[in-house]
């Protein structure tokens, strides 16, 4: 029995075919993190381009740990990681001034209205005092906080004060953003704006974005590339988008009758099967079989197919199969 | 990414020089301190002495004011080494209340909010942050304390002439260095305290703690064993030796200690000897190193559980 998978490899060193111009966004060579006597990354290897990437991981498999890596918080145990090519250890402060962060838990500055919190943050980054003032007003619009810009922040609602994140996350413009679980706590309408956000940011060409969720929904829905970590290795780094543009559709059949010889008969034709039970399977189609051939075959080998539905492989399959199999990449 | 567009935008204008991004930290902060009215008034209220200073130095080379006054002040003080450490001690305890009434939550309330990740997410080094936040109380305390003193001493000056100012010169160094050595001093025990505790009341609590336990500790030793040892622990003890060693007031031999038996007989009597000035330094750089240690080790974007 064979099954079409996501595209793995056993190697975690994930090679590109493609020569590439620019730097990448993040390039990792050989990125190792312990604490203690817990190593938490293991020598992560690969280049990742995407406009929008995912970082995806149970819970544990260190997406957090890789972000506040790349953001200078902790120092790599062995290897190093370049964002725009620009070392993580020797150019903290270069790679500082190029990124935005959006952390997971509630971070604020006490006692100050969002509009002074948020022009803070750009004076940090390095903005003068009255460009930060004036792009403070303008990322409160932007993520829909304009006319409750003057509030304590304490007084914001969990959604508000997701929004007033984000604010600071991209008051002064980054080249990068990392996005650390940005609609967790939040209501379906709040999600919805913050991933319309999000996408929108991605389509402006003007800022990628790193984005960790557990979410798959929201990260299949931002991202264009994936990268997943199972016990602090790349468990699998695909870009979704070839993904869903390689026509790697699944047929869900369900039929009835003697199973066995249909599915014999498919395999003479050329095509990938996988038996779910009794009456299941998924069916890759290969080049040249149509679905009128099934249905051919059906009558030729005395087989009801009861039901007939096109599957893409799905974000939660990738992760699935991530999770079972292990390391792994395009 | 104007208002009116709605669109994400780049950032492409200049950018301040990396080395002042920690005046922020004050910038923002006074906006914030001198909201309250109360800390406000308080901040006025810590120029009175220094007022009185200034009158006092005025009056004293007045001659017509005197003798509307039908008074000698000249024959009642002397403007000498002494004059100025008292001073320079009135602003210091004024600057103790003043870092206590500000200093405890600066670091604190960052913490409890999660802030840190989002200050040194940015190029913005822990260093600066530490710099930043002792720059609060730095830049405030010195308003109130060698920044005026020094002006009064130069004003002294003026109106005594070249050769007393040549001749005590000395005096306006130890204005400096007992005032900034104190600030500094006091600026990074209420930082660190901070770091280390979460409720801004707390954090007062300990601050006055740090000044009174170990004193009365000290105080304690000497009273048992006939002895003035116990100063090396004490805070306070500590910084008065220092200032007075700096102003050329240090004593090393102290009062005589009489000791008495059960019925009251004098058995003894003990010469008590100040312990050398340098252990006092000592102990005070001690202390600092101390601080800087605590604070390097909490002033982190997140704690890492090993």
């Amino acid at each position: 029995m064979s099954m079409a998978l996501p595209a793995t490899t056993s190697e975690q060193e994930i090679t590109t075919q493609t020569t590439y111009q620019e730097p990448a966004v993040i390039d990792l060579h050989g990125l190792s993190v312990t604490f203690g006597r817990r190593q938490i990354l293991k020598n992560l290897r690969g280049d990742l381009r995407g406009k929008a990437i995912g970082l995806l991981g149970p819970n544990g498999a260190g997406k957090t740990t890789l972000i506040h890596t790349l953001l200078g918080f902790h120092e790599p145990s062995a290897g190093t990681a370049q964002i725009f090519g620009h070392d993580i250890v020797d150019e903290a402060n270069k790679i500082k001034s190029l990124i935005g962060y959006m952390p997971e838990r509630d971070s604020f500055i006490a006692k100050m209205s969002a509009v002074h919190f948020v022009r803070l943050m750009g004076e940090l980054s390095g903005l003068p005092p009255e460009a930060a003032l004036e792009r403070a007003h303008e990322a409160l619009f932007y993520v829909g906080l304009g006319e409750a810009r003057y509030r304590r922040l304490e007084t914001y609602s969990l959604g508000m004060k997701q929004l007033a994140k984000l604010a600071q996350a991209i008051v002064h413009g980054p080249k990068l953003i990392f996005l650390d679980e940005p609609t967790n706590g939040l209501d379906p309408p709040a999600r919805l704006r913050m991933i319309k956000l999000i996408r929108e940011i991605r389509d402006s060409g003007e800022a990628n974005i790193v984005l960790s969720s557990h979410l798959l929904l929201d990260v299949e829905e931002c991202c264009d590339e994936i990268l997943i970590l199972r016990d602090g290795q790349i468990a699998v780094y695909c870009n979704l988008e070839e993904e869903r543009k390689s026509n790697r559709k699944f047929l869900m059949i369900e039929t009835r009758g003697d199973q066995q010889r249909f599915v014999e008969a498919l395999a003479k034709l050329g095509c990938e099967y996988a038996i779910t039970n009794a009456s299941r399977m998924k069916v890759v189609l290969q080049d040249g079989v149509e679905v009128r051939d099934l249905y051919r075959l059906a009558e030729q080998e005395q087989v009801q197919l009861r039901r007939l539905s096109y599957k893409r492989d799905s974000l939660e399959d990738i992760f699935l199969k991530a999770m079972e199999n292990g390391h792994g990449g395009l | 990414m104007a208002v009116y567009e709605q669109t994400y935008k780049r950032y492409a204008g200049p950018l301040t020089p990396e080395w002042s991004r920690f005046l922020i930290i004050p910038r923002h902060a006074y906006r914030a301190v001198f909201n309250s009215k109360l800390f406000t008034a308080f901040f006025v209220i810590c120029f009175v002495p220094l007022l009185v200073e200034a009158i006092m130095l005025y009056l004293r080379h007045n001659v017509g004011a005197l003798a509307a006054m039908n008074a000698q002040v000249r024959d009642l003080f002397v403007v000498d080494a002494f004059f100025f450490e008292v001073f320079v001690n009135i602003q210091n305890s004024f600057a103790f209340l003043l870092a206590l009434l500000i200093g405890p939550p600066m670091v604190s309330r960052d913490l409890r909010n999660n802030a840190l990740p989002l200050y040194l997410c940015r190029p913005f080094s822990r260093t600066e942050y530490v710099i930043g936040k002792m720059s609060v109380l730095l830049i405030l305390l010195s308003l109130i304390t060698w920044i005026p003193q020094l002006l009064l001493f130069f004003f002294e000056s003026y109106l005594e002439g070249f050769a007393w100012f040549k001749e005590n010169l000395w005096i306006a160094s130890s204005i400096f260095i007992a005032s900034v050595f104190w600030i500094l001093l006091l600026s990074l025990l209420t930082q660190t305290i901070s770091a280390l505790v979460k409720w801004r009341v707390v954090a007062s609590g300990a601050l006055v703690a740090l000044f009174l336990i170990p004193s009365a500790f000290g105080l304690f030793i000497n009273e048992v064993f006939s002895t003035l040892w116990g100063n090396t622990i004490s805070l306070i003890a500590s910084i008065k030796n220092v200032t007075s060693g700096l102003f050329g007031t240090f004593d090393y031999v102290g009062e005589i200690r009489r000791v008495r038996g059960y019925e009251g007989t004098i058995v003894r009597e003990v010469l008590l000897i100040e312990p050398p000035l340098w252990i006092s330094w000592t102990m005070l750089f001690l202390l600092c190193a101390i601080c800087l240690a605590l604070l390097s080790w909490r002033v982190k974007a997140y704690e890492v559980v090993k």
